[in-house]
């Protein structure tokens, strides 16, 4: 082997990641007084969360008092399907409003209400305004805010050791290809500056994955570059498991022309304040597509609807605030149908409802957005919109409380997008942001706490650095392989169009034997040029982990036989109760990806003492209901 | 419906590096940026160029289209004429890492070095209140998507590696500005700070910033100026201001900056020469010469130009608080006119070649 000059570190805690919930363990990590590093793929600042822009869900209950906890509860395990991990959707509800308040004393400058508290916004699948926002930038909020607590953490470090990386660094343009373990324990991380292409091990005991998702498998995404699922190629090669892989939001409402644009998000504030989808027919279509379990809580006349945006008590909400999955289920069948948009979308239509102040005021980038993207304007003339990949609910298996990665891994710890259970089958709009905060700040802390208990530092292997190196360089020594483009492109080909929004069993079957041919073709790709910011060649490292996610969404899709939230099968339409108490756990078995069933966790009396039976009968199975019903009995 | 544009891109990296000539394929409804990818995807895979969201709300994908600073994916390409050549080149005002990837870490430094929001210690998170009319100000700048075109077209850095140290450019004036007007902000010296430590009177408002912002944000007129306003509120003495009028006083260059790094910044480079170099080049023939050629953009650069500032070391907001009639000249006050030959910075294309 040739001499390699590898950089090494010494850490208490890498997070790897510099989003939002990276960004918050890492604060959390370094206030437990660990010295932490922070991975960040970009330049610290630019994470994907900035992409957010209607709001952070909290029950702060700011507009409408009779907002709490249980109410945020209850919307989050309804739009997950009651999929989702009773105990995270838990501590979310509970624990929101505090990590919301505690960005302000960051410095965050959230919209107000009339009586200065922070405002808040409707939004689809919340049954009160509860969208902690600014504009409709506020994910850029709350990445600056933690990226300029981070910059006063250091400040005060610098006052203190006299320098600003003593206890908390950024590693910018950094990514991180494998994990080394000492047995069963995390002992570093290992990966490459992306600027020079010079490699660098983190020696850590303990690592916090925060990397995001895993859209850029999709030809059709609002995610960028990064989203090649790497945390979830890391956890599964460490040994974590992964679960509800099969679930993937299509946001419904991406730009699809000009295709310049196509799959970039119009926000939900934009249905949320006043805007309807039509079809070619110039028909409002929604009406349509309530399903049943929706029925009571929307409203079924568009004059209700349009009642309720300024009395929502006494009306109905309008079908177009559905919950992301039944509105893009909706427009694909609309589109299907041959009432489509020229480029295969649907109008969403503000332009012809509100006055062109109010709609600049209201979504000020939105409009920017689309004036000088598109040179579109939404004041004048409906937007072309389509579903587009945009969030996966599936990812790391965790422990609800700690973020500690399920599996045979220790050490391992998951935030954000990148872990799995909390969101369920779909999630809702804006638990994503608040999601980012509560479990960053839990992975962090507990991250630091398993740091701390540790008696010896676990032990990098020289041979599993070698080994690294080895697979790191090995695009750049062969020049026979395909392109890494060409290689991503027939991806985004197979996964967009095999295992997409509509699933059916012989295109799963089909799509998981091109996935190995793929595999097969990536284990050979070359890459031009040399180590120094060559993105061909970081593309090429970061498609074996696209791969290995991409097979797992196609195996627990082909396995999942029913359709809910964001897993639709054309062959299995409706939701089996059965179903609903299987979470279906990926691992890796050597190189392949094996697949087995898990039950879900059962959810505390008190808790699902907070929906009504007639609303659980929707979900849960006969037996399940006996159970309730007994215990209702008891408590009589 | 797509068809062949000619494109002429940077690439390169710190040793060197030259335009090169691409004939790509633009179809309908495309920016810059999906250019780039195409020619990623085609026949430069190892072209580097940062990007993130494309969708103008990461600032990552910054670089010059011919010539002005702009984002790669917000720049139609419907503006340009079907048969125009379209120039892409890296930031000029920070290092090339590689092709169209420049380093960028300058802005993170001064990041560092400004001072954090300070909260109000006896408020309880939970209890912050603040009117919406009060926090549009500061939401304005927070706004900033960090593009750091700002900085890279901000004259006072631009070719100026020597001003670095004690400037710390539009981006962070407006975070100090940001900062100043926070409604809950403790910390009272935003304004004086940004004058003594952060070089605020290096700006003399030109409002390139302003112009190259993606996010429209206002940063000379809303940020910088009420900033030097305040600091001349804070500071103005009638009877100083009357003896400057009538005695002339304070005609040397220089600033108010009290750190020992920022006054010697400026004291170097107005004590190297006593030439504004404007006028005079660097008098570095070899540098002169790849400057010439426009296409090193490692070359060094001429040496500074310290703003005209008056004797409290501002620039004149206006000719009433200014020494002199009439706007400062743009080659420096101390530069007579014909300019000696040995200080025009003017090179002869065959300069270097033998004569016959």
């Amino acid at each position: 082997m040739t001499e390699t000059r590898i950089e090494r570190h010494h850490y208490d805690v890498v997070v790897i990641g510099a989003g939002g919930a990276g960004l918050r363990a890492a604060i959390e990590a370094r206030l437990a007084g660990k010295k932490t590093a922070i991975i960040s793929k970009s330049l610290f600042g630019k994470a994907h969360t900035v992409m957010a822009e209607g709001g952070a869900a909290a029950a702060m209950g700011n507009v409408n008092s009779r907002d709490n906890w249980q109410v945020h509860f209850r919307d989050t395990m309804r739009g997950g399907k009651f999929l989702n991990n009773f105990r995270m959707a838990e501590l979310h509800a509970k624990e929101s409003p505090q990590r919301i308040w505690e960005l302000e004393t960051y410095g965050a400058l959230f919209d107000r209400t009339k009586d200065g508290k922070i405002s808040q916004r409707n939004f689809g699948g919340h049954e009160y305004p509860r969208l902690a926002h600014v504009g409709d930038r506020t994910g850029l909020e709350l990445i600056r805010t933690l990226q300029q607590k981070i910059v006063s953490l250091q400040q005060e470090d610098k006052r203190e050791f006299g320098s600003y990386d003593a206890r908390i660094r950024v590693f910018s343009e950094t990514t991180i290809t494998e994990l080394l373990l000492d047995g069963d324990r995390v002992a570093g991380a290992f990966g490459y500056y992306r600027e020079s292409g010079e490699f660098i091990l983190f020696e850590a005991p303990a690592v916090v994955l925060a990397t995001g998702g895993v859209g850029r498998s999709y030809k059709v995404t609002s995610n960028s570059w990064e989203y090649t699922g790497d945390g979830h190629a890391l956890a599964l090669r460490a040994g974590a498991t992964l679960i509800n892989m099969e679930f993937l939001q299509f946001h419904p409402t991406g730009m699809v022309w000009p295709p310049s644009v196509k799959g970039i998000l119009v926000t939900e504030s934009v249905r949320g304040d006043g805007g309807v989808l039509k079809n070619s027919d110039g028909k409002r279509f929604m009406f349509d597509y309530v399903p049943d379990v929706f029925r009571k809580q929307y409203a079924e006349t568009e004059d209700e609807a349009d009642r309720w945006y300024t009395d929502p008590d006494n009306n109905r909400r309008p079908p177009e605030l559905l919950p992301r999955d039944e509105v893009a289920r909706a427009i694909n069948s609309e589109v299907k149908a041959g009432r489509g948009t020229p480029a295969g979308g649907v109008y969403l239509d503000i332009a012809s409802r509100k006055s062109a102040e109010e709609i600049q005021r209201r979504l000020p980038s939105m409009y920017h957005q689309f004036k000088e993207l598109a040179d579109v304007d939404i004041t004048k003339e409906p937007m072309e919109v389509g579903p587009t990949c945009h969030y996966v609910m599936g990812g790391v298996e965790v422990d609800p409380d700690s973020g500690a990665a399920a599996g045979t891994v220790r050490g391992l710890f998951a935030a954000g997008e990148v872990s799995g259970g909390m969101h369920g089958s779909n999630r809702l709009g804006g638990n994503s942001l608040s999601d980012l905060l509560v479990f960053g700040k839990r992975a962090g802390g507990h991250a630091a706490t398993y740091a701390d208990q540790l008696t010896a530092r676990p032990a990098v292997s020289v041979a599993a650095v070698e080994a690294a190196v080895e697979t790191a360089l090995a695009p750049l020594q062969r020049d026979t392989g395909e392109s890494p483009y060409q290689l991503q492109q027939d991806l985004q080909v197979v996964m967009g169009d095999l295992v997409g929004i509509i699933r059916r069993e012989g295109e799963l079957a089909d799509a998981l034997g091109r996935l190995a041919e793929l595999r097969e073709r990536v284990a050979k790709v070359s890459a031009v040029g040399g180590r120094r910011y060559n993105p061909g060649w970081h593309l090429a490292l970061d498609l074996r982990n696209m791969l290995v996610v991409s097979e797992c969404t196609a195996k627990a899709a082909l396995e999942r036989q029913e359709s809910r939230g964001g897993h639709t099968r054309e062959d299995y339409p409706a939701m089996d109760p059965k179903w609903r108490r299987v979470n279906l756990v990926c691992s890796l078995d050597g190189d392949a990806v094996r697949l087995t069933h898990k039950p879900l966790p059962a959810m505390r009396p008190e808790l699902i003492g907070l929906f009504d039976r007639a609303e659980l009968s929707k979900y849960l199975t006969d037996e399940e209901l006996a159970e309730f019903d007994a215990r209702t009995e008891e408590e009589r | 419906m797509g068809s062949k544009r000619q494109f002429r891109i940077w690439r390169g990296d710190e040793t060197g590096g030259d335009l090169q000539d691409y004939a790509v394929e633009v179809n309908e409804g495309e920016v810059v940026l999906d250019v780039i990818h195409r020619l990623q995807a085609t026949e430069a895979p190892d072209l580097a160029c940062r990007w993130n969201c494309k969708a103008g709300k990461c600032g990552s994908c910054s670089m010059e289209i011919n010539g002005k600073p702009r984002l790669g994916c917000m720049t139609r390409m419907s503006t340009f004429e079907e048969a125009e050549t379209v120039t892409v080149t890296p930031l000029r005002t920070f290092p090339v890492i590689r092709d169209l990837v420049t380093d960028v870490s300058f802005n993170y430094e001064k990041a560092r070095e400004t001072p954090a929001f300070a909260p109000p210690a006896d408020v309880a998170p939970g209890d912050y209140r603040m009117q919406q009319v009060d926090v549009e100000r500061s939401q304005e700048f927070r706004k900033c998507i960090e593009c750091f075109l700002c900085q890279n077209v901000c004259h006072v850095i631009r070719d100026h590696d020597e001003n670095k140290p004690a400037f710390s450019g539009p981006r962070f004036f407006i975070r100090a500005s940001e900062l100043d007007m926070h409604p809950l902000d403790t910390r009272t010296d935003r304004k004086e700070y940004a004058q003594s430590e952060m070089g605020l009177g290096f700006c003399n408002i030109t409002k390139c910033c302003t112009e190259v912002c993606p996010e429209h944000i206002k940063i000379t007129d809303n940020g910088i100026i009420p900033m030097k306003e305040r600091v001349v509120d804070r500071r103005y003495d009638p009877l100083v201001w009357l003896g400057n009028k009538i005695f002339r006083r304070g005609q040397v260059p220089q600033t108010s900056a009290t750190s020992g790094h920022s006054s010697g910044a400026v004291t170097t480079g107005a004590a190297h020469r006593g030439v504004h170099s404007h006028a005079g080049g660097s008098h570095d023939s070899g540098a002169e010469r790849q400057a010439q050629q426009g296409v090193n953009w490692q070359r060094e650069v001429p040496h500074p130009t310290a703003p005209a500032v008056d004797a409290n070391g501002r620039l004149p907001l206006t000719e009433l608080t200014f020494d002199r009639a009439a706007a400062p000249s743009p080659f420096g006050d101390d530069v007579e006119f014909p300019l000696p030959a040995e200080h025009l910075n003017f090179a002869h294309p065959q300069q270097d070649e033998p004569k016959h």
